[in-house]
């Protein structure tokens, strides 16, 4: 089971709010992924309306709310709209996201570990965005981060893991769950990421913007599950030299 | 390619591109500026149903399958400029009217109760009448109220934007109208907006500043749509090299009916507009593009997931209007007529999500109420 700050969840794949054509749609399709964790942009919601679509859309007792600073340019700013947020009612949990370059949306890891330190000693739950850094996962959860989010490839383009090298670091040394976020285009890099032993995926995008948001989720839901499976079976080592399903190695001769 | 740069060699290029060089750029993954120009030339002017299937494609992708909506409150019809298209130019008899804060802020409750959070604060260039202690203090009393407050007034200095970002303004809109400078001269005859250079500094400026988000654009009818396509994304290409923090905006406004009577010099079809903006989304692709009431219902919901991302509605372009539709003093007659509710409905039938919050004022930190900053 995937455990994040002591709190237990029985999906590992986490999704956005953001880009689908309507909040009903939204819902069916959050509803299908079996998700048990939703993130939702700050800048998105009026925290002070309580009829407000994106907030009333789900059922808060049925999900873990996962506030993010989509937006924010630096740590000030995150930490400002986290407080906010906070008073405001919208929990603890936070997905830290410092994102200056509004065309790539690439996390700054300097504002990133500034913002994590001071939210982490002000009681938040805090779950950075990062790039797939393997030194800057250690600085984070040595921060205190709750979980680590690194990127398989630029937000919102679909194109996978690509930067499966430093992921692979970053999973071998993590001491907090890992969660690839963004980039995941198709069900299939949600399952190679995690068969590669991530903890966790955040899909959005993919989702939201399909042609059918609905089944694209249950095609995540599935491809997650059994990327886990396969993980936690243990898959063969790969290799460049053919080997026998039936291995003769020609040892009989050992006693 | 250099910025600004010459019109007529625009034209010149324009003109030489062949249909092969328009294949070629279509189907290249990112468009460079030969690729726009070849896009924008007249030998791409069949090729509109692929262009806009990939802007559709992009746009979606990047904005998924949504519109933000807002809408524009004009301040004032003061201005000391005689651009020869404007209705508020000050060669014209129309009834000048400035509105108090205490009035900004009632035609604000106004829009605040339809539904809008984005607001765009207009007004004609008058900075003795209407400054930036006007716009400063307005900002500061509007910014509870409204998730992002923008501007579209007087061109000002960097120190200015500083103070008025501060004060809750969080985008400037200012367009150079004409990328000409022949044209721009003969249509700037008096004013200060007679400088197309200060003009042309101005979303820099602005950026400089700090401001989340700087849009720019160019008022079709003046001269070549074309070769003025082709110099708004340069423009935007030389401002995304220099503030890579910075959003930027793109706004294609036609000349519409005004006081004054001034006739398009260079008309554009809407086949044209729509060719100016696919161009430009396969040019950018994180670019938001606006379509505002200047254009008729039926383009813009013809024209919904094709590139724009942002559109207004319910407008009102005269100062006061809200509250009293009787009112005259209107910069243009809108071509749109629908309120918010209908807009939003037409756009959900669309299979879109109109959003009407996308922004917060928290990100940005608050000055104290009547401190004079800067």
């Amino acid at each position: 089971m995937l455990t994040i700050a002591g709190r237990i969840f029985s999906s590992r794949l986490i999704v956005g709010t953001g880009k689908f054509p309507s909040s009903a749609l939204m819902r069916a399709a959050i509803e299908a992924s079996g998700a048990e964790m939703v993130t939702v942009a700050l800048r998105r919601v009026d925290l002070n309306d309580p009829g407000d679509d994106l907030m009333t859309m789900l059922d808060r007792h049925q999900y873990v709310f996962l506030p993010n600073t989509s937006g924010a340019r630096n740590a000030d700013e995150a930490v400002r709209l986290a407080r906010l947020a906070r008073a405001a009612g919208a929990g603890e949990w936070l997905k830290l996201e410092v994102t200056p370059d509004p065309r790539t949306l690439l996390p700054d890891p300097v504002e990133t570990l500034k913002a994590t330190e001071v939210l982490v000693k002000e009681g938040f739950i805090v779950l950075p965005y990062m790039n797939a850094d393997p030194i800057l996962a250690q600085h984070l959860q040595e921060a205190g981060a709750a979980a680590v989010m690194p990127l398989g490839s630029l937000i919102g383009t679909n194109q996978g893991l690509l930067t499966r090298f430093q992921l692979e670091i970053i999973i071998a040394q993590a001491r907090v769950p890992v969660v690839v976020d963004a980039g995941l285009g198709a069900p299939s890099h949600a399952a190679q990421a995690m068969e590669m032993g991530a903890d966790a995926v955040l899909i959005n995008t993919a989702i939201a913007v399909s042609g059918d948001p609905v089944r694209m989720a249950q095609a995540f839901a599935a491809a997650v599950k059994a990327g886990r499976d396969a993980f936690e079976a243990g898959l063969g080592v790969s290799g460049p030299v053919a080997a026998a399903s039936s291995p003769q190695a020609g040892l009989d001769f050992l006693r | 390619m250099d910025f600004p740069p010459l019109f007529n060699d625009l034209q010149a290029r324009l003109a030489a591109v062949t249909v092969r060089e328009v294949e070629r750029s279509l189907a290249a993954e990112r468009l460079d500026v030969a690729g726009l120009i070849a896009l924008l030339s007249p030998a791409a002017d069949d090729m509109l149903p692929p262009m806009a299937k990939r802007s559709a494609a992009i746009t979606r992708q990047r904005f998924g399958s949504t519109m933000q909506l807002y809408a524009p409150l004009y301040l004032s019809n003061l201005c000391q400029n005689r651009c020869l298209y404007c209705g508020f130019s000050a060669d014209n008899r129309i009834e000048r009217r400035i509105l108090t804060i205490e009035e900004a802020e009632a035609e604000a409750a106004i829009l605040h109760d339809r539904g809008f959070s984005h607001i765009l604060l207009v007004a004609g260039e008058a900075p003795g009448r209407l400054g930036v202690d006007y716009l400063e203090e307005l900002a500061l009393r509007l910014r509870d109220k409204f998730a992002a407050v923008s501007m579209e007034v007087q061109p000002l200095s960097t120190l200015e934007y500083a103070r008025l970002f501060r004060a809750g303004i969080t985008a400037v809109a200012v367009y150079q109208e004409t990328y000409d400078r022949e044209i721009y001269a003969s249509l700037h005859p008096a004013g200060p907006k007679r400088d197309f250079d200060f003009r042309l500094g101005t979303p820099a400026r602005a950026a400089a500043a700090g401001m989340r988000e700087v849009g720019i654009g160019a008022l079709l009818g003046l001269a070549d749509w074309r070769a003025e396509g082709v110099a708004l994304a340069l423009h935007l290409a030389w401002l995304r090299q220099r503030f890579w923090q910075t959003s930027f905006t793109v706004s294609f406004p036609r000349l519409r009916p005004a006081e004054g009577g001034f006739a398009p010099l260079a008309p554009v079809t809407e086949r044209d507009l729509a060719q100016l903006l696919f161009a430009m989304r396969l040019f950018d692709h994180d670019v938001g593009l606006l379509l505002s009431t200047r254009e008729e219902a039926r383009f813009r919901d013809g024209m919904l997931g094709f590139g724009p991302t942002r559109y207004s509605a319910g407008s009102c372009t005269a100062p006061g209007g809200y509250g009293n539709p009787a009112l005259s003093g209107e910069q243009f007659a809108v071509g749109d007529h629908r309120s918010l509710a209908e807009v939003s409905a037409m756009i959900r039938q669309h299979g879109f999500d109109p959003v009407r919050k996308d922004w917060d004022s928290s990100f940005q930190q608050a000055v104290a109420q009547g401190s004079q900053a800067a």
